[in-house]
């Protein structure tokens, strides 16, 4: 199945979504719509690692592996993210970054 | 059938980071993240296909769809960047997609011939524990430890605390 589509593909669609990712973050002003457009991010460097296991070197699961723990390490970052988005509402009523301007508390 | 899991990946982050309403963003998300899972199980990674089904789809995406409804109403409309913020941002985006897209194509992959790797649940069980040659024990064990400190945090973080609530009073 893999036999007919290059490799140029599989990074073709990972950059595309990666510069997708990157313009969220750029022009979102909510905190939660910011943590979305990271794991746009994250999502395309891993498909970027599969592809490249798997169509230069086949006879190892490096990439695989790697993915695998990306994908523990994201969760562990969506966790403290939300966490810490919460407490932020809790003390501005407001998630959005243009109101939370302040460190102190 | 990969130019359609491309095509819905494309348009479905397209309308991730555009949408207005924020919950119909965090679906969206989920339609990318479900195509990133069936270009795994194309590629025959079938057991990293089911973690990234079951912790990305599953997991993170609930947690974002929870805290979506835990902070904001659900009929409310995001505050967008203005026009020239955002035409900015995606030329800066644009040139940058341009110059890695072309540097791709330039670059000639040979694809390796050698035989697959089995990547079976009980090879990949077997890796992660094995501590020898082409073993991850390490990584497995600092992950777990990381997982298990970001969790922690994560809750003391968010604890609600007893004589806290002054504090946003000035």
């Amino acid at each position: 199945m893999t036999g007919t589509i290059p490799l140029q593909y599989f990074l073709i669609i990972s950059t595309l979504m990666f510069f997708i990712g990157i313009y969220g973050f750029l022009t979102r002003k909510n905190l939660i719509t910011m943590l979305m457009s990271i794991e746009l991010i994250l999502n395309s460097v891993n498909i970027n690692f599969v592809a490249f296991n798997r169509y230069l070197y086949p006879q190892n699961l490096q990439g695989h592996f790697f993915t695998l723990i990306i994908i523990a390490i994201a969760a562990a970052e969506a966790a403290v993210a939300i966490a810490i988005i919460i407490n932020i509402y809790r003390n501005f009523r407001s998630i959005d970054v243009d109101r939370v301007d302040e460190m102190k508390f | 059938m990969f130019y359609i899991l491309a095509a819905m990946i494309l348009i479905f982050s397209v309308l991730t980071v555009t949408s207005r309403k924020i919950l119909r963003a965090a679906v969206y998300l989920l339609f990318v993240l479900i195509s990133t899972a069936a270009i795994y199980f194309m590629l025959e990674y079938t057991f990293l296909a089911a973690v990234q089904l079951t912790v990305y789809a599953g997991g993170i995406v609930v947690l974002i769809i929870f805290s979506v409804l835990l902070t904001s109403h659900i009929s409310e409309k995001a505050i967008m960047a203005d026009v020239k913020q955002s035409l900015l941002s995606a030329l800066a985006v644009g040139a940058g997609a341009i110059l890695t897209l072309l540097t791709i194509l330039k670059f000639t992959f040979i694809p390796s011939s050698a035989p697959a790797q089995p990547s079976k649940v009980a090879d990949v069980g077997n890796a992660l524990i094995s501590y020898g040659r082409d073993g991850f024990a390490l990584p497995f064990e600092v992950i777990s430890v990381l997982l298990l400190a970001a969790l922690i945090g994560a809750i003391i973080v968010a604890r609600k605390e007893k004589d806290g609530i002054v504090l946003n009073k000035k």
